[in-house]
């Protein structure tokens, strides 16, 4: 498995191997999960509360499935780590960041300073997403 | 026409910025050809036959004096003197080099605009009515609209790699003048019974290999609803859509599978999950942005005659080019971008400029750009026109032809597309050539012309279609009859074996000959062609 | 038949095509690669000094190199509907060379 790169919350990670969406719910002692493209993130909506890891999957960096996976958990109040992991390229990580993901384990790692330039490049944002950032349309109207 | 704030500003130079330190790092050999791909691609810079092409986004078609004074410069300075204009009312260069991308992209910056999104499998440069504000049926002027998805689906961080690219269209009158229904999305803004604006909704319309018309999924969306409800159909689309063949990826296919029904029940879901986010911008929003729109400041009060007639080319130029506008005594002008044999939708640098003064001098500083790849001066004095006319006709613009047998479209095709066939333009030209002379007799017909399956010409939505395969090696062309993509909408047929580049424009004059001989009082080819159907053109073709 | 390389300057998106020690914007430069075509477009690749190249048929005849198929001969030309833009702007003729 690939190293955890960046790591953007402070709590302690969470070190437990990652079981598969359709086994989490049986597995009751487990806390972490991995969403592979084709899972629906919904069906882990009942057991929120025992998740303490979501690992996101992107075998291809072209396919943006896990960017919705990720902004669902987050709209349903999931406050554990959201992690990006497979081909995840430096250019998409703004973006990932966005929809929840707050820790970032790629497949090839990331320029440490191409990454830091990356997360600072936007001065606002236009929409709304899973972060905390207000939009602009906010900021127009107070 | 709205107006950068410092916001829009800031953001399109972070973009710029973005761009320009990836495209150092391609260079740099950090980044691979496989890497880079993509995100040029959100920057609208395409690999082509001969070089890089740049797709400039004019967003809604819009565009004033000083852009496209600036879009001349750019033309002059970093490709080869021209540009064309595309049927998604943008404009490309075709000549660009990777090198100086990012130094064009500041330029245009400079200006308010941007290329950004203008390729790649994300929401597009969104599309609108090319009469916006000037129209006397619509409802609206529809670009605000357009305008509010425009910010809203740029850098959407959720909606950066879809199944495959995605197109909006928003249109507020009754007459389609955007081919909505041959959107991803198209809306129409509509009234209900209470008196209220809001959105009617339809998905999953295009062109491609599996033409569809869009099926209506909602019939009202609340005015301040709509940014929630388009989220919700994206969403449904990239968790949903095919992604193991592209070719099946667009989200008409999604809605075609699953059904509209269903589809639509999905996103009804997604949406009400949506609604309680609020994610949606506030009314006050939308008060600023038409804010930007005002009534165009036109005199009402003068003559309202037509100017004299006495030119006879001019006359006829007023008859074809020109539309009622809402304000007495004004006129919505077309200039034609297909000058008899020559290029759809190309334009040299001197000729963007004679067309901005015009622009500055005669419409209120705008412009608009078609999908029929024209370009529009959307509130001019009658008064003015003979005027106008005198001075496109002396730069090569003054072809009277719109909706004609000569105002063709035509995408770039084999001459200088990657993905092409065959070629579109040398089949265009010499139509044009040869049909012209009569195009007055014939009247409207519009005829469109892809160098492949993608569609980019349109041709699915011609009244006449051309499409360019590869029969082993060797051009040959396929036509079709009967598409339309107005409120008609309807796609065309193929007639049956295609024929060869000299064959397929014997095929044209053949099939508008017959319509001639067989049409009644008052048809236009389409009319004809729905009435009697396609047997008689077969015979007509292969007999 | 022989094979040549071909592909798009990296920087200025030229097309360029192999002579056997370089890259040449007129495809009468090109050479015969043979069967080692993929090996220097990989090299060519990674050097930066060329994108998306690729081996394509082309026969020698008395003009000279033919790429076998069109697209290829518009790209060795340039667009047949702007002749001022392609490599040989004093020739009207040079159109009929890619039918
Ligand atoms: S229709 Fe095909 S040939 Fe024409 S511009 Fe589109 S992709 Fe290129």
């Amino acid at each position: 498995m690939a190293e955890v790169q960046l790591r953007l919350r402070d709590d302690e990670p969470v070190e437990d191997p990652a079981v598969t969406v359709d086994s989490f719910a049986a597995q009751t002692n487990a806390n972490a999960v991995r969403i592979e493209p084709g899972d629906d993130a919904r069906d882990l909506l009942p057991v929120l509360d025992r998740l303490k890891l979501v690992e996101v999957n992107f075998p291809a960096f072209t396919d943006g499935r896990g960017l919705s996976a990720a902004r669902i958990l987050r709209e349903a109040g999931y406050a554990g780590e959201l992690r990006a992991v497979g081909d995840v390229l430096v250019d998409q990580i703004a973006a990932m960041r966005r929809c929840g993901f707050d820790s970032f384990a790629p497949d090839v790692a990331l320029d440490p300073e191409d990454a830091r330039a990356a997360l600072e490049r936007w001065p606002q944002v236009y929409q709304a997403a899973a972060d905390a950032r207000a939009p602009i349309w906010k900021l127009r109207h107070g | 026409m709205y107006r950068y704030d410092p916001y829009d500003t800031a953001m399109v130079a972070a973009r710029v910025a973005e761009f320009r330190d990836q495209t150092r790092r391609r260079l740099e050999g950090h980044l691979s050809e496989e890497q880079f791909r993509p995100l040029r691609l959100m920057n609208g810079l395409y690999l082509q036959l001969h070089a890089y092409m740049l797709r400039v986004a004019v967003p809604y078609g819009t565009l004033n004096s000083t852009q496209l004074r600036k879009l001349a410069d750019i033309a002059e300075r970093y490709d080869r003197g021209y540009g064309h204009f595309t049927t998604r009312q943008n404009i490309q260069y075709n000549w660009i080099r990777l090198e100086e991308a990012p130094d064009i992209l500041a330029e245009l910056a400079s200006v308010e605009m941007h290329a950004i999104q203008t390729s790649g499998n994300c929401i597009r440069n969104i599309s609108a009515d090319q009469y916006a504000g000037a129209a006397g049926d619509e409802l609206v002027d529809p670009r605000p609209y357009a305008e509010l998805l425009r910010q809203w689906s740029s850098f959407h961080p959720e909606f950066t790699a879809l199944p495959r690219k995605f197109k909006i269209a928003v249109i507020a009158a009754e007459t389609d003048r955007a081919a909505m229904r041959l959107h991803d999305i198209g809306i129409r803004i509509v009234r209900n019974p209470a008196g209220e604006l809001g959105c009617a909704v339809y998905v999953g319309g295009g062109m491609g290999r599996t033409p569809m018309i869009a099926p209506l999924i909602r019939e009202f969306v609340p005015l301040d609803q709509i940014v929630t409800y388009c989220e919700a159909c994206l969403r449904v689309y990239n968790r949903h859509g095919r992604r193991d063949n592209k070719f099946k990826a667009r989200i008409k296919i999604l809605v075609h599978e699953l059904g509209a029904a269903e589809y639509t029940a999905q996103v009804e879901a997604e949406f009400a999950h949506l609604l309680t986010l609020g994610i949606e911008p506030p009314r006050a929003e939308l008060e600023r942005i038409k804010a930007h729109f005002p009534e165009p400041a036109l005199d009402a009060g003068g003559e309202d005659g037509d100017p004299d007639r006495g030119d006879p080319d001019f006359a006829l130029w007023l008859d074809t080019n020109t539309a009622p506008h809402k304000v007495k005594g004004h006129a919505i002008a077309t200039i034609s971008l297909k000058p008899v044999g020559g290029i759809p939708g190309d334009a040299s640098a001197e000729q963007m400029r004679v067309i901005a003064e015009l622009a500055r001098r005669y419409s209120q500083d705008e412009l608009r750009v078609t999908h029929a790849q024209n370009i529009v001066l959307p509130h001019v004095r009658k008064a003015d026109l003979a005027a106008i006319w005198q001075a496109l006709d002396a730069a090569g613009l003054g072809t009277a032809n719109l909706d004609g047998i000569g105002d063709i479209i035509a995408c770039p095709g084999l001459d200088y597309c990657s993905l092409a066939n065959a070629r579109s333009i040398p089949v265009a030209q010499r139509i044009s050539e040869a049909l012209s002379p009569r195009s007055a007799e014939i009247g409207e017909l519009k005829l469109k012309i892809s160098g492949c399956i993608n569609a980019c010409g349109h041709h699915h939505a011609g009244h006449i279609g051309i499409l360019g395969v590869d029969r082993k090696g060797v051009e040959n062309y396929q036509l079709l009859l009967g598409g339309s993509e107005g409120a008609d909408c309807s796609l065309g047929q193929i007639t049956g074996p295609g024929f060869d580049e000299d064959g397929i424009v014997a095929a044209v004059e053949k099939a508008t000959a017959l319509y001639l001989s067989r049409r009644e009082a008052g048809e236009r080819f389409l009319d004809t062609y729905r009435r009697i159907g396609m047997a008689p053109f077969k015979e007509a073709l292969y007999g | 038949m022989v094979k040549i390389l071909t592909g798009n300057d990296l920087r200025t998106g030229a097309v360029i095509w192999w002579t056997g020690r370089d890259w040449s914007l007129h495809v009468a430069d090109a050479g015969d690669v043979g069967d080692h075509g993929d090996v220097i477009a990989a090299t060519e690749n990674a050097a930066r000094r060329v994108v998306g190249a690729y081996v394509i048929d082309a026969v020698q005849d008395a003009e000279g190199l033919r790429p076998a198929h069109i697209k290829d001969r518009i790209r060795a030309l340039g667009p047949t509907v702007r002749l001022d833009l392609s490599l040989k702007p004093a020739d009207p003729a040079a159109g009929d060379w890619v039918i």
